[in-house]
């Protein structure tokens, strides 16, 4: 048990790392190297998406347009709310952690046991906020109407407000027959197919008169740019192509797709930190259990995966400025 | 092992009487900033929106700023930056800033230029 302790044998001598000119040991000293190299990867990811919002910066989505769900509210406009909720949870449950630190350095191992248990729960919270986050992000919202340029025109009626697609498409007969696997020689699966093509959003839009559609573009005051009925009919009939509901890599019924590629790959990468700290949380609160660190006579290890945990926590402040505030 | 810690937080303003104290008013204080931060993301104040400084809103520059806070009490009293030696401090937190604000300066600029050239260019991209 003895071996992960920092007594390595070469205690006073110069050479072989038994001077500690940092004052700390070995191991939390590697754990803030590695807090510095993980937070330049996230700085990377930040700052790529910085780089695609400045070179997009006139139609970029606007963060709390797209995540407006609060759970078992439906219907209800919340943005902000949740993740909101979210950030709180992610820094109460650093306060716990913070506290297993300190009373492990005082060596209370029961009090360090339910601390270590609060900040595994508001973990396990946290990570359960971030998938409901993602599935209500790809299952979508109202839908959109993509243009042969890759662009997105979202549905209003003349009162400003958005309008489902599904509230004003008609169905139009249709003869499209899905190729069965056990048909013919060669079978290859299609697409997810939309609840409705765009001949019968196109047809529902114009049937309906008072329905606008509003482009990605932002005016001068930083809202999308809705346009008048005319050019709302020119730019679905002569530039639309495809149905988009929800959001994937390639499509996003909410402006541009890398908008939902960065939301995938900084919420998910931070999502995957937050996963593995929980683990390690589990791992230190059963050592803990069964006193590993009781007998080691020192707490270090909850201190090192401490820091681990709070850098999750302050990745997560920046990810909810420059993604979800900014 | 000692425990020292350094219990003043706000340049001495605020002593507090024991590491779990502070702890509890560190986390007071960013809920505070955290709350600040969401009420002005949902009122979004003309005042804030309209003006800008150095080609910014002047509402992002205060969304930043207070990040920034939040971050240096969370590095410094949750991951007790505070009471390491001051070549760790250094070591970790100036190469991390220097790093970051060089990669950010870099791209927001590049992204600048290839927004002008989108907009300017022939090539029309709104189709």
């Amino acid at each position: 048990m003895e071996a992960t302790v920092a007594k390595t044998g070469t205690e006073e001598k110069t050479w072989s790392g038994g001077n500690r000119p940092l004052n700390a040991s070995y191991g939390k000293m590697m754990m803030w190297f590695f807090i510095v190299s993980d937070a330049l990867t996230f700085s990377g990811f930040l700052a790529s998406y910085g780089f695609s919002r400045f070179k997009f910066i006139d139609a970029w989505p606007i963060a709390d347009q797209v995540f407006t769900h609060f759970p078992f509210l439906h219907g209800v406009d919340a943005p902000m709310y949740y993740v909101a909720f979210m950030t709180f949870i992610l820094i109460f449950s650093s306060v716990t952690m913070v506290l297993a630190v300190d009373a492990g350095h005082k060596m209370q191992k029961n009090k360090v046991i339910w601390y270590l248990f609060f900040t595994i729960i508001g973990g396990a919270i946290f990570v359960g906020s971030q998938a409901w986050e993602w599935a209500t992000f790809i299952k979508g919202d109202y839908g959109a109407i993509e243009t042969k340029g890759g662009k997105i025109v979202q549905f209003l009626n003349t009162d400003g407000e958005r309008v489902a697609i599904a509230d004003f498409a008609i169905e139009l007969p249709s003869t499209k027959e899905s190729h069965v696997e056990g048909n013919g020689v060669w079978y290859m699966q299609e697409d997810t197919q939309t609840s409705f093509t765009f001949e019968e959003v196109k047809a529902g839009f114009l049937a309906n008169d008072n329905l606008l559609v509003r482009t990605q573009y932002l005016d001068e005051h930083g809202h999308p740019t809705v346009l008048s009925r005319a050019e709302s009919i020119d730019k679905v009939v002569n530039d639309g192509k495809l149905v988009v509901e929800g959001a994937n890599l390639k499509h996003n019924e909410y402006g541009t797709p890398l908008f939902a590629d960065f939301f995938f790959f900084i919420t998910g990468f931070h999502g995957f930190h937050v996963f593995s700290g929980v683990i390690f949380n589990i791992i230190i609160f059963f050592n803990v259990i069964i006193g590993t660190y009781e007998r080691r006579g020192s707490y270090e290890m909850v201190e090192k995966v401490g820091l681990y945990w709070h850098f999750v926590d302050l990745v997560w402040v920046f990810v909810f400025t420059f993604f979800y505030l900014v | 092992m000692a425990h020292d810690h350094k219990l003043e937080i706000f340049r001495g303003l605020i002593k507090f009487k024991s590491n779990e104290a502070k702890i509890w008013g560190v986390f007071a204080f960013l809920s505070v900033v955290t709350v600040i931060e969401v009420a002005l993301g949902i009122i979004k104040p003309e005042v804030l929106t309209g003006n800008r400084f150095l080609a910014m809103k002047l509402l992002n520059w205060i969304f930043i700023v207070l990040t920034l806070v939040k971050a240096y009490y969370i590095t410094w009293d949750f991951m007790h930056m505070r009471d390491e030696k001051k070549s760790l401090r250094r070591a970790v937190v100036w190469t991390a800033v220097f790093l970051i604000c060089y990669l950010v300066i870099i791209l927001l600029i590049e992204g600048d230029y290839i927004f002008d050239v989108y907009k300017s260019g022939y090539v029309k991209f709104n189709f």
